[in-house]
C-alpha cells in the first residue's frame, strides 16, 4: 500500500505560560488513497492541531512544527513555501470546520464563498464557477440549488451552512478531507444526514477521509480504520472492526464503552454505560516520560509512571503503546 | 422593497429630528427678552405703542403662538430661515454661501480621516507588535489629548510658518485672481491644514477602532477557513477580513460625524476659513439670533442626511441588516 499522505514521527509545540509543550508528541499514520481514518480522542488530545499542522495553518506565534514530516504523495508539505501551500489547502487537501455557524463569512453569498475557491485554483470563469457551484450544491442535497447560491450564510440553517462547508471543500476535488468534528454542533437527525452525505459525496470525488470525531459511534458509522489519540500521542491504531471488537489499549477501551450501542450484550459487571475517570492532562503535562493515561486507568503499574510506553505490532494493522495490554480475548461486553 | 421601506422610514425619522430642531429653534427664539418691534424701536429711537402695535401686527408677533409656529414651519420650508439685520441679508443665502466650504472640510477629512485610520489599523492588526502597531496607540493618545486649536497652531508654526509649505489661512490665495483649475488647486492647497487639523482626532479614532476589529476578525473561524482554502494573503485580509472589520469603523462614522460638525467650527475660526463655523462665531459675538438658529437648522441638516448615507452605507456592506430588520435606529 502506497499512502497518499503520510505522517511522520510529528511534533508540533506550543510556547505556552509553563514553558513549551507538545501538543502533538511524535504522531505518525499514513492514510490511503480513498480511505477513510478517523483521529479519536477526547477533547483537548490535539486532533485539532494534528489537521491544522498537515493544513499548514498552525497559529504561530504560539505554535510550531518542531520536527518530522507531512508528505502528500511523496512531498514533503514542511518544506513546501507558502505559496506551494496555498495552492495545496483547498485544492489538494480541502477542510470542513467544527463550527458550521461561523466558520462561513457573514458579508459573501454563499455561491460566491463556493466559486472563489473554483476561480483561485482551477483557474475557471465566473460564470463556469458559477455553474459549477451549483451543481456543488446540488450534490450536497441543497434544495433549489439556482436560489439558494445567493443566499447568505445567515439565511441556512446550521445543517445547511455545513452542506455549504462540504460543497465548498469538495469543489476542487482534493485528495483528502479533513473533516474536523463537522456534526459535532448539529442536531443528531442532522449528523446522520451529514455523515451519509460525506460518505457518498466522498466516494463520487474518489476523496480520502480524515474524521476527526471524540465519537466511538461516529467512528464505526463512518471509518475503516481509526487512529486513537491521548494527550497528543497516538496510542492505539487499527482496523475499525479490529478495534472495536479487541481494543487493546485501556484507553480505547473506556471510549469504547462510553457509546452503549456498541456494546453487544450489557452484563452485570458492565454496566450500561462507562465513563473514564478524571480527565485529559493540562498542555503543561504533555510529554512527560511515562504513560499520560496513568492517572486514569485500571491497570496502571509502576512502570507506567516511568518509561514512556513501547508500541506493540499487534498484527500488521493494529499496534498499541502500552506497558499492560488488555487481553485480546477479553471482548469489551464480555 | 424592504430596502425601500427601511429607507422611507429612516428618512421619516430623519424628519421627525429636524422638526425637533425647528419647535427648539422657535421656543429660543421666543424665549429671548425682546422682539423685531423692540430692536426697530431700539434703532430708531423709540416708537409710540401704536406704531409697535402695528409692527408686531405686521410680523404676526400678535397671533397665538402655535399658529406662529406653523407659520414659522411653513417659511422654513420654503427655504426661509428670517432676515438677518446684521449682514442685512436673508439667512438662508448668508448660509448658502458659506456651506459649501464647510462642507469641503467636513467631507474631505471624514474621508481622509476614514481612509488613513484604517490603513494604519489594518497594518497595526497583522503586526500586534509591530511599529505601525505602536505607532497607532501613540496617535491615538495624542489625538485624544490635543485640542483641536492646538494640532492647528502646531501644524501652522510647523508646515506654514517654518517649513513655509501651506498658507496659513483663508480659502483662496485673494492677492491673485484664479478661475477653473487652478482656482480649484489653489483651493486644495489651503485646504491640506486645516483638513489635517480636523481630521487628527478621527485618524487616532478610527485607526485605533480599526485595529481592534481587525485583530478581532483576523482570529475568526471564517477567516480560518478562507486561509483553509487556500486563498491568497491580500484575498484573505482585504476581501474576507476587511469587510467585516469595516462594519463598528461604518458605524462610528455615523455616530462622531455631529462631532466633526463641531470640530469644524473650530478649524475654521483657526484657520480663518470662511465657512459656517466662522459665520455661527460672528454671529454669536454680534448677537445675531436669526443667523445663530439657521446655522444651527442647517447643521442638524447636514447630520442627519449624513447619519442616513451611513445607515444605507451600512446596509449595503451587512447584508444581515438588509432582512433581518432590526428596531434601533
Ligand atoms: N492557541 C492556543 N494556545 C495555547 N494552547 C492551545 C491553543 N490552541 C489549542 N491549544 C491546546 O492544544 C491542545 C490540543 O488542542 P486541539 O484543539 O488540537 O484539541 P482537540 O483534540 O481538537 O480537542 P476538541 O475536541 O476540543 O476540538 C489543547 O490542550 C489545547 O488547550
Ligand atoms: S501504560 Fe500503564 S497506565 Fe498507560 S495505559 Fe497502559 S497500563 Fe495504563
Ligand atoms: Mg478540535
Amino acid at each position: 500500500m502506497t499512502a497518499l499522505l503520510s505522517v511522520k514521527n510529528l511534533t508540533v509545540e506550543f510556547t505556552t505560560r509553563d514553558g513549551i509543550a507538545p501538543v502533538i508528541d511524535d504522531l505518525s499514520f499514513d492514510l490511503a488513497p480513498g480511505e477513510t481514518l478517523s483521529l479519536v480522542g477526547e477533547s483537548g488530545c490535539g486532533k485539532s492541531m494534528t489537521a491544522l499542522a498537515i493544513m499548514g495553518l498552525i497559529p504561530s506565534p504560539p505554535g510550531r512544527v518542531a520536527s518530522g514530516s507531512i508528505s502528500l504523495a511523496g512531498e514533503n508539505l514542511l518544506q513546501a513555501g507558502d505559496t506551494r501551500m496555498r495552492a495545496v489547502r483547498g485544492n489538494d487537501i480541502s477542510m470542513v470546520f467544527q463550527e458550521p455557524m461561523t466558520s462561513l463569512n457573514p458579508v459573501f453569498t454563499v455561491g460566491e464563498q463556493i466559486s472563489e475557491t473554483l476561480r483561485r485554483h482551477q483557474g475557471l470563469t465566473r460564470r463556469q464557477a458559477k455553474a459549477l457551484s451549483i451543481e456543488m450544491l446540488d450534490a450536497v442535497q441543497i434544495p433549489l440549488p439556482t436560489r439558494r447560491i445567493n443566499d447568505y450564510p445567515h439565511q441556512l440553517s446550521g445543517g445547511m451552512r455545513q452542506r455549504v462547508m462540504i460543497a465548498m471543500a469538495l469543489a476542487c476535488r482534493p485528495k483528502v478531507l479533513i473533516a474536523d468534528e463537522p456534526t459535532t454542533a448539529l442536531d443528531v437527525t442532522v449528523q446522520a444526514q451529514i455523515f451519509d452525505l460525506m460518505r457518498a459525496v466522498g466516494k463520487e470525488t474518489e476523496a480520502a477521509i480524515i474524521l476527526i470525531t471524540h465519537d466511538m459511534g461516529s467512528v464505526a458509522e463512518m471509518a475503516e480504520r481509526v487512529v486513537v489519540m491521548y494527550a497528543g500521542r497516538k496510542i492505539e491504531e487499527g482496523c475499525v472492526d479490529d478495534i472495536l471488537a479487541r481494543p487493546r489499549h485501556p484507553y480505547t477501551r473506556g471510549l469504547i464503552a462510553c457509546v452503549p450501542h456498541l456494546l453487544e450484550t450489557v452484563s452485570a459487571e458492565r454496566p450500561y454505560l462507562q465513563e473514564i475517570p478524571g480527565m485529559v492532562p493540562p498542555l503543561s503535562d504533555f510529554g512527560f516520560m511515562g504513560c499520560l493515561f496513568a492517572p486514569r486507568c485500571d491497570r496502571v503499574e509502576t512502570r507506567c509512571w516511568q518509561e514512556k510506553p513501547k508500541v506493540t505490532q499487534i498484527t500488521p494493522s493494529q499496534s498499541a503503546a502500552c506497558w499492560n495490554l488488555q487481553e485480546a480475548k477479553v471482548r469489551v461486553d464480555a | 422593497m424592504q430596502f425601500l421601506v427601511i429607507t422611507l422610514k429612516r428618512c421619516g425619522l430623519g424628519l421627525g429630528l429636524l422638526l425637533a430642531v425647528l419647535v427648539l429653534n422657535f421656543l429660543l427664539m421666543h424665549l429671548a427678552p425682546g422682539d423685531v418691534a423692540d430692536s426697530i424701536a431700539q434703532d430708531a429711537g423709540g416708537l409710540d405703542a401704536e406704531v409697535m402695535a402695528q409692527i408686531r401686527k405686521d410680523y404676526g408677533l400678535d397671533l397665538p403662538l402655535w399658529e406662529q409656529m406653523l407659520k414659522y414651519f411653513y417659511s422654513v420650508a420654503q427655504l426661509d430661515l428670517g432676515y438677518s439685520f446684521y449682514y442685512n441679508q436673508p439667512v438662508t443665502t448668508l448660509i448658502l454661501e458659506k456651506l459649501p466650504a464647510t462642507l469641503l472640510l467636513i467631507i474631505s477629512a471624514q474621508v481622509v480621516s476614514i481612509l488613513v485610520g484604517v490603513v494604519l489599523g489594518v497594518i497595526a492588526a497583522r503586526k500586534p507588535n509591530g511599529v505601525t502597531s505602536h505607532f497607532v496607540t501613540i496617535l491615538s493618545l495624542v489625538g485624544y489629548a490635543a485640542p483641536v486649536f492646538w494640532t492647528g497652531i502646531m501644524l501652522i508654526i510647523l508646515f506654514a510658518s517654518m517649513i513655509p509649505l501651506f498658507p496659513i489661512g483663508n480659502m483662496v490665495d485673494v492677492s491673485v485672481e484664479r478661475t477653473g483649475f487652478a482656482y480649484m488647486v489653489d483651493v486644495l492647497h489651503h485646504l491640506v491644514l486645516p483638513m489635517l487639523t480636523l481630521a487628527s482626532i478621527f485618524i487616532a479614532l478610527y485607526s485605533r477602532l480599526a485595529r481592534a476589529s481587525m485583530l478581532d476578525v483576523l482570529g475568526s473561524d471564517y477567516v480560518r477557513t478562507a486561509q483553509a482554502k487556500g486563498l491568497s494573503e491580500f484575498q484573505v485580509v482585504f476581501k474576507h477580513a476587511l469587510r467585516n472589520a469595516l462594519l463598528p469603523v461604518v458605524t462610528t462614522a455615523g455616530l462622531v460625524f455631529s462631532g466633526i460638525v463641531s470640530g469644524a467650527v473650530l478649524v475654521e475660526t483657526v484657520f480663518s476659513w470662511p465657512g459656517l463655523g466662522t459665520l455661527a462665531v460672528q454671529a454669536i459675538v454680534a448677537r445675531d439670533t436669526p443667523t445663530i438658529l439657521g446655522i444651527l437648522f442647517f447643521s442638524s441638516l447636514v447630520v442627519v442626511v449624513a447619519n442616513l448615507l451611513t445607515d444605507m452605507l451600512y446596509r449595503i456592506i451587512d447584508p444581515r441588516i438588509k432582512t433581518a430588520e432590526t428596531s434601533e435606529i
